[in-house]
């Protein structure tokens, strides 16, 4: 099957066809992300499922994990997402850079699915009346589709 | 890096029976959101494990709600864990019961 990102028949990397109107929505997601990964707000849900307990039943060793590994977590996904927009107009990038693709692209559908609150059998149906949630999920709807192709290619 | 000089531990006199500390075990939680590839994709890339143990244990999160995706001292399920949650899932640990 030939989707938007396959990997290169020479030269190693990977091909990313896509639209130049695709890639202005693609541009507009690291403000999102950087957004969301600044606002310090550890009860937001969003935050929550970006930074989950490690401890299910333990508050203390939760926050002492947390106290560990957040800020090298942070730091992760802020260079992904660095990589991430510095590419995003390219028709080539290599495999790190695919990868550091992948993971922008998985945290942006977190928090908007956190946010829509989606589930496993959502449907547009289900965000259509009000243009804010039905643009957003339209958005949801196609980076799914571009990370499933993102995923497709690195596993091939 | 260091290394230690191996310790001469005493042995046990007697029945005592030496009790090893109970392992720790990593579960991943099902999410709505998640793509089952990408589960897949994660678990072969974090663990090595092979295609069909990786969607084995893809479609146990999926279907039951939850899955054991590795285990072992402590320290190795926190290091696991940490690398979960930079991969956007959810995934918590606890002793094995």
């Amino acid at each position: 099957m030939a989707g938007p990102v396959r990997r290169s028949r020479r030269g190693g990397g990977f091909d990313i066809r896509i639209s130049g109107r695709e890639r202005d929505v693609l541009a507009t997601l690291p403000e999102t992300l950087r957004t969301v990964l600044s606002s310090g707000d550890a009860g937001d849900p969003v935050a929550r499922r970006l930074f989950p307990s490690a401890y299910l039943d333990d508050e203390a060793a939760s926050r002492e994990f947390d106290d560990v590994v957040r800020d090298d977590l942070l730091e992760r996904r802020l260079a992904a997402i660095a990589t991430f927009e510095r590419t995003l107009r390219a028709d080539h990038v290599t495999e790190d850079e695919l990868i550091d693709w992948l993971a922008a692209l998985n945290d942006v559908r977190l928090v908007l699915g956190v946010r829509l609150a989606v589930t496993e059998e959502s449907t547009s149906a289900d965000f259509a009346g009000d243009d804010e949630t039905e643009t957003a999920f339209e958005l949801y709807r196609y980076l799914s589709y571009l990370e499933e192709n993102v995923v497709d290619a690195l596993s091939a | 890096m260091a290394q230690t000089a191996p310790v001469e531990t005493e042995r046990p006199t007697g029945d005592e029976e030496i009790v090893p500390d109970l392992p720790w075990i990593v579960i991943v939680w099902n999410d709505p959101i998640n793509l089952m590839s990408y589960v897949v994709y994660v678990f072969q890339k974090l663990f090595g494990y092979p295609r069909e143990k990786a969607t084995t244990l893809m479609l146990d999160v999926h279907h039951k709600g939850r899955a054991v995706v590795s285990e072992g001292p402590r320290e190795k399920c926190e290091f696991d864990v940490a690398r979960l949650h930079a991969h956007g899932l959810w995934a918590t640990m606890q002793k094995d019961r």
